[in-house]
């Protein structure tokens, strides 16, 4: 009886785990998955890269550069530092109508947000409304944490600094008079950086919170008068400075600045000439940056993209390419497996 | 440890350092000058390693002395120090696992080591002091107790037995928790010590303790009130190891002299040292080339940080101004923090996770060999046994296979075949086939004389029952009765015409050290001389005459395997000393009459041909003086405390001459269950298989015959001591003549074999066996001139490489050693394999890469110094062509993943420095960095690593020919690490360039809106996490339930994360770089596009590969499992 028990406790489990046979799928990648499947995804992929190219193709883009580097550029004038508020105008036209809804962005080159310092200098509770960061901000906003006199700067940190502050005014020409073309700022961040991520303090008038900081030493205004024309449009949830905020990827970069969806201009921007006033503040020939302002409309793939669709096609064709050689190959060989 | 060193260090300021010496009971004796009693170790074993108080640090320690856990922690500290890149918790946190997890394995083991250590230490023992019994804790015994152990129990230190309550002084013990020899030893108390152990006073002078168990050699004095002080001689018969038990003895009392840490036992268990596989070396290699890659790709970047700030305006452009800290920083300084910067930032390369998942892959993978019922043996109710799990994988690329003859080859299971008897030939025949039980075949040819004479046999008869260490196993049931009975079945040699009745005293039970001795004694019942045991002193054999003899045991001259002999000294009841000796016939043979010699040498070595193990016996008369002349020399020479074993062989060696030579027997040792298919199949691995064993060539080579080691067309080239006396020249220049001759047969004319190719391939192709012996291997090897020696080695080693089995007989167990290690040492320094169930093979076990214990009948001793133990021989097949083969798969295609997933892991975030300024701006969140290794991209390589089974094991057993596949480190080579290496540059190459095309218009979204940096890196990371994880898909031939489980629960964890560690706004992180960074990017159709084209270009190559390298050949068919697995087929298969 205790032998038997002895044995029974020392008898290996005969179960499929411990004996290494549990049922097990054994998938062969063989020719006869392998060539239908690169066919079918060859196919597959050859469609959505017609699909994309001819999207990419049906987008618009109008891109002029502005930075006035070049003598015969409208903002020539501007590109010397020691003019103040210089405005220059641009003077453009569209051939045939642009269709709408039209987004206006503004790009910049050789512009590095992605900086590693310039990324960590902000400070995130300042910016959700933290009153107690309003008078200590943050250790990794410094240089640009506090001014010469130890006053908290608000918002602080090098990327709300050096904020974006070129400002444009879209005319369009009729009969040799400038029509504004209305300009949407609105929705153009993101909408969680808007409503959750960036927060006003809970005081008002907003100004009252701002007491005892003093406004980054680049910006004309404090952050509560970012927009004089909207006052709900101030503060950290000023959308310009929310799309400043998100900083960019590469130092080829653009950013939304505003649609233009309104009334008769959302059907789009008709055939005609433009005249683009231009409220050149924004210092770029230091560091030989570009300054640029991009027309496009978008598509639902977002904005031109040429790469998506080419790509695609590319891939696809190699598919039913590869597939072609191995079909060939294996009727040389007979199909080796099925023998 | 500390202790003990401290202890000894004390001892050498007190005593000589050779010997210590202990008063019996603590009672110092009063004609000794004012003895001070010296301080031993207390009986306390410690095994464990550590405590509850220096676990932290001690476990800490020793896991940083391991150069990659060392290299983190530096990593880490940088990181903490330096103002870098990334958080210390990046790495910090993955570290924090990696020890944590080693931390709680070494701990668990260490519990479980105390626990045993208490269960010892706390056990209760009967001390007597002072006339008393006192019940004690084992630990609490000091040197110098004496103590009081009944039957059954085990002893707690080391003894020195002074009473025993046996009539004959004696009593018996097992040690099969030492050696694992099971059978009953007698031990002897001291001589003429007194019965009453309250008076007794005496002093023992006795040896430092070492670990030899068969070792001892001690002294013993004994005060008696007006008498010189009586010296007694102690050796390892009067001393009782820790850990044996007592049996068949109601009580015995003894005295502890050695204790604690110095019994004998703990010190046979410190342990072994630490072998290193083959793939632990490749990942070392593999770490250095990714430490290059890692140290070039920081300095391509600083150098270009600093040449690109040389540009006006980038170095310092106005929206980022530097701190003044900054400014002032010297512009070295700055550099080798950038330096540094840059090594946290690209340290991800080193996978940290590697070594705990190879670890833990190890460790759990080693229980699917103790699990396999394959390897259970229902005799002895046992299963595999694994002591170490860090040799998994080595088991898959053994090329060398040493094994050991006797109980490996062979079943160590003895039976009489026949015997020869001053020339005539014996063989026993089964009851009823012939009237004489003990015919005669055919005996030396035609001699009117078929029988040797009647006294001859029954001498002959006699010195087999008389010349041997056997015990009669004593049974409570059987007692006088059954001898009586047993006289009235004992028969009669057949010449008295008498029918044969079935033996029945074959169960009868005999102990012995070696199954010789048994096989010799039950076939001398067989033939009527039983053996009826022992009387205090005196043997008794029944004669067939049924007669009792009785004769007084004087001496044993023990076996010992440089001897090759043993002898007993008897006297008759006539009167008559009588020295029997039996042994291998090179160790008789030159000590008997030549004339006796030549008759029995033929059959001899026609019994060894046959593969039957022989013993030659012979005998002599001593008189009066010779016997006090031998007496005298042994009892001196066993009271030796200095060289008592010279000593004891020298008067062996001159007692044991001039003998003449009555017969030989022959035993047969059948071959292993499946010997031969084994060892076909090893061969047809492409193993080499070497036959190492102590005994004769004949019998060897008749055993290598039947294991089908060689073959008919085997042409033998042999180098023994009788090829070398042949040419009838000095021996030397006969060796040096046959070396070079068989060279030149067996490397310079064969045809250049490429390896892999043999025997089953070329059978055309000329086969050739090696053979040498003992005594020539050690002239090849010690040589008397320096150059000749390493050539001959040279010449000796490329003769046996190019054999495709050699046999080496007439080894000693550390000649096998040596001829493990020369070939371990050899060009290629190919992977070997020991195995061998006996003592003897215990060196070459630990020698050779692998040692494999076999469970057999010569003791544990083989399995407790093993790597694994299996039952049988014929397991070795399936450990090594299945078990061995899959770990060895397993672990490559872990480590090639481990190297490429990091790699194509850190590449994009190396690309990224090129457009972010070189300003050390991680790729990824913190985050993601963190998890990639511990949570995204770990479970399912693990589970791959345990599970995989690329080809199923019946294929494998089936087929020993795929284990050349991987021969040779075939999946670690430099070769298959730069595909993997060129998959993880392409992978990287395509997820940073895809990714960073897409951005080239970064208003992703049709709101067009605009993706920032964070959106990048995401995009990126999840390229990486569906591509590394499907390529491992891709990688899986045997998906099981739980392969699915964590392949695509890995990818549900990592997008559910993702959702979750940016759908809050977490309070305690400075920044919330990622909220909402994830699902903004689902809701754009462009990175959906770009996720899909990207994964699937980077594995489309992969998938071209596998059609185009599809196997073809005569063995494709097989290689591919053709049939899924299904629960039908499981049911067939058991």
């Amino acid at each position: 009886m205790v032998k038997e028990e002895k044995e029974i406790a020392n008898r290996p489990d005969n179960t499929a785990f411990t004996q290494q046979r549990l049922p097990a799928w054994q998938p062969m990648l063989s020719a006869g998955i392998v060539i239908p499947g690169f066919v079918l995804i060859g196919l597959a992929f050859i469609g959505i890269g017609v699909a994309l190219f001819v999207t990419s193709r049906s987008i618009t883009v109008l891109e002029i550069d502005y930075t006035g580097i070049e003598k015969d550029s409208a903002c020539f004038k501007c590109s010397n530092t020691d003019v103040k508020n210089c405005v220059c105008n641009l003077v453009f036209s569209i051939d045939s109508l642009f269709e709408g809804p039209v987004f206006f962005y503004y790009g910049l080159s050789n512009y590095f947000q992605n900086y590693r310092k310039y990324a960590a200098s902000r400070d995130d509770e300042q910016l959700s409304g933290d009153l107690d960061a309003f008078t200590a901000p943050s250790d990794s906003c410094s240089p640009y944490d506090y001014n010469s006199n130890d006053k908290p700067i608000v918002p602080c940190g090098a990327i709300a600094n050096s904020m974006f502050n070129d400002t444009f005014v879209l005319y369009r020409v009729v009969n040799g008079a400038n029509k504004l073309v209305p300009l949407d700022g609105k929705g153009i961040a993101w909408w969680t950086d808007y409503n959750v991520k960036f927060r006003n303090p809970s005081v008002t008038p907003l100004k009252n919170a701002f007491n005892n900081t003093v406004k980054p030493i680049f910006w004309p205004n404090p952050a509560y008068q970012l927009d004089a024309s909207d006052p709900a449009n101030n503060g950290f949830i000023n959308q310009d400075f929310l799309v400043w905020m998100r900083r960019a990827a590469l130092p080829d970069f653009r950013k939304l600045y505003r649609r233009i969806a309104d009334g008769e201009y959302a059907k789009g921007l008709p055939a005609g000439n433009y005249s683009l006033t231009i409220a050149y503040n924004y210092p770029v020939q230091s560091f030989d940056g570009r300054k640029k302002v991009v027309f496009s409309n978008v598509s639902w793939m977002g904005g031109k993209n040429e790469f998506l669709g080419i790509a695609y096609l590319v891939v696809g064709s190699l598919c039913v390419l590869m597939s072609i050689v191995m079909l060939i190959v294996y009727a040389k060989f007979k199909f080796p497996e099925e023998d | 440890m500390l202790r003990r060193t401290l202890n000894r260090w004390l001892g050498r300021d007190e005593r000589r350092v050779d010997s210590r010496s202990i008063c019996v009971g603590h009672r110092s004796s009063s004609n000794n000058e004012a003895f001070i009693p010296p301080k031993f170790c207390d009986n306390r074993i410690v095994s464990s390693k550590y405590t509850v108080w220096n676990f932290l640090p001690k476990n800490l320690f020793e896991q940083f002395r391991r150069i990659a856990n060392f290299y983190f922690l530096i990593i880490f500290l940088v990181q903490v120090i330096v103002d870098t890149p990334t958080s210390p918790v990046t790495s910090g946190l993955p570290l924090f696992f990696v020890i944590t997890v080693t931390a709680i394995k070494q701990g668990y083991e260490d519990w479980l080591r105390h626990k045993a250590d208490n269960e010892v230490n706390k056990y209760p023992v009967t001390v007597l002091e002072q006339g008393r019994r006192v019940r004690k804790e084992s630990e609490k015994i000091k040197v110098g107790d004496v103590l009081e152990v009944d039957e059954d129990e085990t002893f707690p230190c080391d003894l020195i037995l002074l009473q025993s309550s046996r009539d004959d002084d004696t009593c018996f013990v097992t040690t099969a928790s030492l050696d694992g020899e099971s059978n009953h030893k007698t031990h002897y108390t001291v001589p003429d010590t007194e019965k009453d152990l309250e008076s007794l006073n005496a002093t023992i002078e006795c040896e430092q303790p070492q670990p030899d168990l068969y070792k001892f050699v001690g002294r013993m004095h004994i005060y008696k009130a007006d008498q010189e002080p009586a010296v007694r001689s102690l050796g390892p018969e009067n001393l009782l190891l820790k850990g044996s038990t007592l049996k068949n003895t109601q009580t015995i009392c003894g005295v502890a002299i050695y204790t604690g840490m110095e019994t004998k036992m703990a010190l046979n268990y410190q342990g072994k040292s630490q072998k290193r596989s083959a793939v632990e070396k490749s990942i070392n290699a593999f770490l250095l080339v990714y430490l290059c890659i890692l140290v070039s790709k920081a300095l391509v970047c600083t150098t270009l940080k600093y040449v690109w700030q040389n540009k006006p305006g980038q170095d310092e452009p106005w929206y980022n101004e530097k701190t003044q800290r900054e400014k002032d920083t010297n512009l070295y300084l700055k550099m080798f923090t950038d330096f540094l910067s840059f090594m946290v930032l690209f340290n991800f390369i080193i996978p940290v996770s590697m070594y705990v998942t190879v670890e833990m892959q190890k460790f759990l993978g080693s229980f699917f060999i103790t699990w396999d019922k394959d390897f259970f043996d229902p005799e002895i109710k046992e299963g595999a046994l694994v002591n170490t799990s860090d040799l998994n994988e080595e088991l898959g690329q053994v090329e060398y296979v040493f094994t050991d003859k006797t109980g490996t080859l062979t079943q160590n299971n003895m039976e009489f075949i026949e015997c020869c008897i001053d020339g005539f030939q014996y063989k026993y025949q089964d009851a009823g086939t012939d009237l004489d039980g003990f015919c005669v075949t055919d005996g030396p040819a035609n001699k009117v004389q078929h029988k040797a004479g009647r006294e001859k046999e029954e001498l002959f008869l006699r010195a087999l029952c008389l010349c041997h260490t056997v015990q009669v196993k004593e049974s409570p049931e059987q007692g006088q009765g059954q001898r009586d009975g047993l006289m009235d079945q004992v028969d009669g040699l057949g010449v008295d015409g008498e029918g044969l009745h079935p033996p029945p005293q074959e169960q009868r039970g005999f102990i012995a050290s070696s199954p010789d001795e048994v096989a010799l004694v039950k076939g001398a019942m067989r033939y009527g001389f039983t053996f009826l045991g022992f009387e205090s002193k005196t043997m008794k054999i029944l004669t067939r005459d049924n007669d009792v003899e009785r004769y007084e045991l004087l001496h044993v001259l023990n076996f010992d395997p440089v001897r090759r002999r043993m002898s007993v000294i008897v006297r008759s009841k006539s009167g008559d000393t009588l020295l029997f000796c039996k042994g291998a016939d090179s160790s008789i043979f030159p000590r008997v009459r030549q004339e006796e010699v030549e008759r029995i040498r033929m059959n001899v070595e026609r019994n060894a041909t046959e593969g039957y193990r022989t013993l030659c016996v012979a005998y002599k008369y001593l008189n009066a003086e010779e016997y006090a002349q031998a007496d005298a020399g042994l009892r001196e020479a066993r009271l030796a405390l200095q060289d008592r074993e010279e000593k004891l062989m020298a008067v062996y060696n001159q007692v044991e001459t001039g003998m003449s030579l009555i017969g030989a027997t022959a035993v047969e040792d059948r071959l292993q269950e499946e010997a031969a298919e084994t060892m076909e199949a090893l061969q047809g691995a492409g193993m080499k298989v070497w036959v190492l064993t102590g005994d004769k060539m004949e019998t060897a080579k008749s055993t290598c015959y039947a294991c089908r080691l060689f073959q008919r067309n085997t042409e033998l080239l042999e180098l023994t001591v009788r090829t070398l006396e042949d040419g009838g020249r000095r021996r030397e220049e006969r060796l040096h003549e046959l070396l070079v001759e068989y060279h030149k047969k067996a490397v310079q004319d064969a045809p250049p074999v490429k390896a892999g190719v043999t025997r089953a391939w070329s059978s055309a192709n000329h086969d050739y066996g090696f053979i040498i012996d003992g005594a020539t291997l050690s002239m090849v090897l010690n040589s008397s001139s320096e150059s000749n020696s390493s050539r001959y080695k040279n010449l000796f080693l490329q003769i046996c490489q190019n054999c495709t089995s050699v046999l080496c007989c007439r080894m000693a167990p550390l000649q096998k050693a040596q001829i493990v290690k020369m070939v371990k040492n050899s060009k290629g320094s190919p992977i070997t394999l020991s195995i061998g169930d006996g003592a003897n093979d215990v060196s070459m076990i630990l020698e050779a890469h692998v040692g494999i214990g076999i469970k057999g009948k010569e003791g544990r001793q083989a399995v407790r110094n093993s790597d694994y133990a299996i039952p049988k021989l014929k397991h070795l097949k399936k450990l090594l062509l299945a078990h061995g083969h899959l770990y060895y798969v397993r672990i490559a295609h872990l480590v090639q993943y481990f190297f490429y997933k990091n790699l194509c892991f850190i590449l994009p975030q190396f690309l990224y420095q090129f457009f972010c300024g070189y300003s050390q701006q991680p790729l990824y969140d913190a985050a993601y960095l963190t998890m990639y290794n511990i949570c995204f991209t770990s479970m399912p390589i693990l589970a791959y690593s345990l599970l995989e089974q690329h080809i199923c094991m019946e294929v494998l057993l089936d087929n020993a020919t795929l284990y050349r596949g991987i021969a040779k480190n075939g999946m670690l080579r430099w070769g298959p690490f730069f595909y993997w290496t060129l998959l993880g540059v392409f992978h990287g190459l395509l997820f940073f360039f895809g990714v960073r095309y897409l951005f080239g218009n970064p208003a992703l979204q049709d709101n067009g809106q605009v993706f920032g940096n964070w959106s990048y890196g995401t995009i990126v990371f999840t390229v990486l996490v569906f591509t590394v994880t499907l390529k491992l898909a891709l990688d899986t031939r045997h998906w099981t339930w739980i392969n699915h489980f964590v392949i695509w629960g890995s990818l549900a964890f990592y997008v559910f994360f993702s959702f979750f560690w940016g759908g809050i706004i977490w309070p305690f992180l400075k920044q919330q770089r990622l909220y909402f960074v994830f699902a903004n990017m689902l809701s754009s159709v462009s990175a959906w596009l770009v996720i899909i084209l990207l994964i699937l270009l980077s594995l489309l190559p992969e998938i071209l590969l596998v059609v185009f390298r599809k196997p073809r050949g005569p063995h494709a068919g097989q290689i591919t499992p053709v049939t899924p697995l299904t629960y039908k087929h499981l049911k067939d298969r058991q």
